[in-house]
């Protein structure tokens, strides 16, 4: 096992490098650099650029220097200083926009992969222990449907409904009364009454897929010849379901976490504008519509490395749970 | 042996596919909506009532118009298709107008109705739409409504097919090359070629795409034209989708190579290359179309999320994608609700396509029982 766990970090440091390479070539790519837009954004608002400053900026990050030196740069301050850079669209440094947004966004995710968890799982067995029932249709025709809707359609959809129905606004977290209130039941109450869409709207596909995965894999367990014998010997058909093939085929609930993070971390930059939430997905947007480059680049960068974290401890989990994963990486 | 059996077994192995294709009754019929919607995407001139620029400022935002065959307002039974007009309505304080349909009023439609003039093709001169109001210079018509600045949406929904129906496989095609070659390679060859190869698949399936991908069409320049624009977007999407595919070569590879017709092709003398393209991608070319056509629904997903964000494609260019962007505001949707009827035609096409592409396959191989 901990020859396992130290052979995947390993496995882990090139695809870092990989990240932070292609997350540093975007902040590259469009024309100009950053010390100019920050220059003409001021001269735009009428202040006169401080050239003094603006010589500190370009020497704190090397922009004068070739580009292998300014990615070195960039990333001696990430790594050492938790500095991101600074984003000349919010004159603020980047790491303190990360911070006001990533534990929002890094709790819908969880939260999402949780209700996506909760829900496939029963829809899972019951589809696969009643194979071509009229529940097992009617949850196959959802997932296909669930996979065929484009995230930002649903939200869309469930937002136009929810005010017909309900009437009021279900967008952002807080309704307009509890937006700056303090901590109490009523404020809680009000952000999980405006959380439900996100949560629904990005666990859609991956509830899908996983109901899939799940169906299918529960259903070869089923056929194999130790769960008839243990049929034919006299075992009950609950204790025979929950015994062995269930814990079997939960392995993808594990190890799909390494499809289904990346895939909401995508949805979410959909769902988060659409909805209008505080996570890192609007800013991205942002960033990138302004050329904000150093704002949009480490939020390509700390999103990705942490799906890749997320995988990785899955990976471990995964192998922890199932013996035939470790042996076969030896 | 009787008739049927050994129609089975003299048949060719496309057809056999065929046969056990024909039977998936869904995937049938995804490939029949698939093929109406394609065909519908070539006409697109000829379908739709009006040209992409035809705007009526003065109807924007009116609502949808049913179709109907009988008019029955006058007592007795009067056959033809109409759809009723509007009656516009100014908000005193706000100044707005809102449309509704007026069911007193009647527009009388046609098949191979006049319209406005166009080259199908670019070739063939005609000023014939299949459908549109007998009367060219009559009121408009709008099937499905009209967008907010006055475009009848149904016509741009089957001029935005074009680019939504086509970037899919444009796109598909391109990652089916790097997938075929890099898939090919780490199958064919293994040991550290191998290794290199499926770390890189690894990084890319591990890295949340849509970032990734709006990080690189954000650097598109914008003074760009449409077209550059739709082929650049193409290769973006591209860049990331080809893994799905390299994995399915790889995996088919790493199984055939320790086939005994390998063995006995590469012991007659005959190179790799022609081993490999002649000989082996061959067997396994259904299951190729299979993988590529679960592909392009992703794709064409993609494109939609791009376009509707703003970072894909720009109007003037018409897609469901950009088509749908103009959905986004909610004001705008509680007035204009029909705003969202690009994204039923992308969930169409979506469905369809992926269960042809299911039933493909389970036909892939119809040498399993």
């Amino acid at each position: 096992m901990g020859k396992y766990v130290l052979r995947r970090i390993a496995y882990m440091a090139p695809t870092m490098f990989a990240i932070s390479v292609v997350s540093f070539v975007i902040i590259q790519l469009p024309p100009g650099d950053y010390l100019t837009q920050l220059a003409s954004g001021l001269r735009e608002r009428g202040e006169p650029a401080d050239q003094a400053y603006l010589d500190a900026l370009s020497a704190r990050y090397g922009l004068d220097e070739p580009m292998p030196v300014q990615y070195l740069q960039w990333m001696k301050g990430i790594l050492f200083h938790g500095d991101f850079g600074m984003s000349f669209e919010w004159n603020q440094p980047v790491s303190a926009l990360l911070a006001d947004t990533l534990p929002f966004t890094i709790a819908l995710t969880l939260g999402t992969l949780l209700f996506t968890w909760i829900v496939a799982f029963p829809i899972g067995i019951y589809s696969a222990v009643r194979q071509y029932s009229l529940g097992d249709y009617v949850a196959t025709t959802v997932g296909f449907i669930g996979l065929a809707i484009p995230n930002f359609l649903l939200a869309l959809v469930l937002v136009y409904l929810s005010r017909m129905l309900f009437g009021g606004s279900f967008v952002g977290v807080f309704s307009s009364e509890y937006a700056h209130a303090p901590w109490s039941v009523g404020r809680f109450l009000d952000l999980l009454s405006h959380l439900w869409i996100p949560v629904i709207v990005l666990g859609t596909a991956g509830t899908a897929g996983l109901i899939r995965i799940l169906r299918a894999n529960l259903l070869d367990e089923l056929r194999r010849p130790y769960v008839v014998a243990g049929r034919a010997r006299g075992m009950g058909e609950r204790r025979l379901l929950i015994r062995y093939p269930l814990r079997i085929a939960l392995n993808p609930f594990v190890s799909t976490i390494g499809w289904v993070l990346p895939m909401l971390v995508s949805g979410e930059v959909v769902v988060g504008t659409v909805l209008a939430l505080p996570t890192t997905g609007p800013l991205l947007l942002g960033a990138l519509r302004s050329q904000d480059m150093y704002l949009a680049g480490s939020i390509i960068l700390i999103v990705s490395v942490l799906t890749v974290i997320g995988t990785l401890l899955s990976d471990l989990v995964l192998a922890w749970l199932d013996p035939r994963v470790r042996h076969q990486y030896r | 042996m009787t008739q049927p059996h050994l129609a089975r077994h003299s048949a060719s192995p496309w057809r056999l596919v065929w046969w056990r294709f024909r039977r998936h009754r869904l995937a049938m019929a995804g490939a029949v909506v698939l093929a109406v919607a394609y065909l519908v995407a070539l006409f697109a001139e000829f379908v739709a009532p009006y040209s992409t620029e035809h705007q009526q400022v003065d109807h924007g935002g009116a609502p949808p118009q049913t179709v109907k065959v009988v008019d029955t307002s006058s007592g007795g039974w009067d056959w033809g298709l109409y759809v009723n007009g509007y009656t516009d309505h100014v908000d005193e304080e706000t100044l707005e107008i809102t449309y509704e349909v007026d069911h007193e009023q009647r527009i009388p439609l046609r098949f191979f109705a006049e319209g406005e003039p166009y080259k199908l093709f670019g070739l063939f001169e005609t000023d014939r739409h299949l459908i549109g109001p007998a009367d060219p210079d009559g009121p408009p018509v709008f099937f499905l409504g009209a967008t907010v600045n006055g475009y009848d949406l149904f016509s741009r929904i089957v001029h935005g097919s074009r680019v939504s129906l086509t970037i899919g496989l444009v796109g598909v095609a391109a990652s089916f090359l790097i997938g075929v070659v890099l898939g090919g390679i780490s199958g064919y060859f293994g040991g550290w070629v191998d290794t290199a190869i499926q770390r890189l698949i690894e990084f890319f399936m591990s890295i949340p795409t849509l970032p990734l991908w709006l990080g690189l069409a954000a650097a598109v320049p914008t003074d760009w034209g449409p077209m550059q624009r739709y082929f650049t977007i193409t290769v973006i999407l591209s860049v990331i989708a080809w893994t799905d595919l390299a994995r399915v070569v790889r995996g088919r590879f790493m199984a055939l190579r320790e086939e005994d017709f390998v063995t006995a092709t590469a012991l007659d003398g005959v190179g790799r290359p022609r081993l490999i393209f002649a000989h082996m991608l061959p067997s396994f070319t259904s299951h190729l179309i299979a993988s590529a056509t679960l592909a392009i629904p992703a794709m064409i997903l993609a494109e939609t999320a791009l376009s509707f964000l703003g970072l894909g494609l720009r109007a003037p260019a018409v897609s469901w994608g950009t088509l749908l962007e103009e959905a986004q505001n909610f004001a705008t949707l509680e007035a204009a609700p029909w705003l969202l009827l690009p994204g039923a035609a992308v969930v169409v096409i979506v469905l369809s396509f992926n269960f042809v592409g299911d039933g493909l396959r389970d036909a892939a191989d119809p040498y399993k029982s």
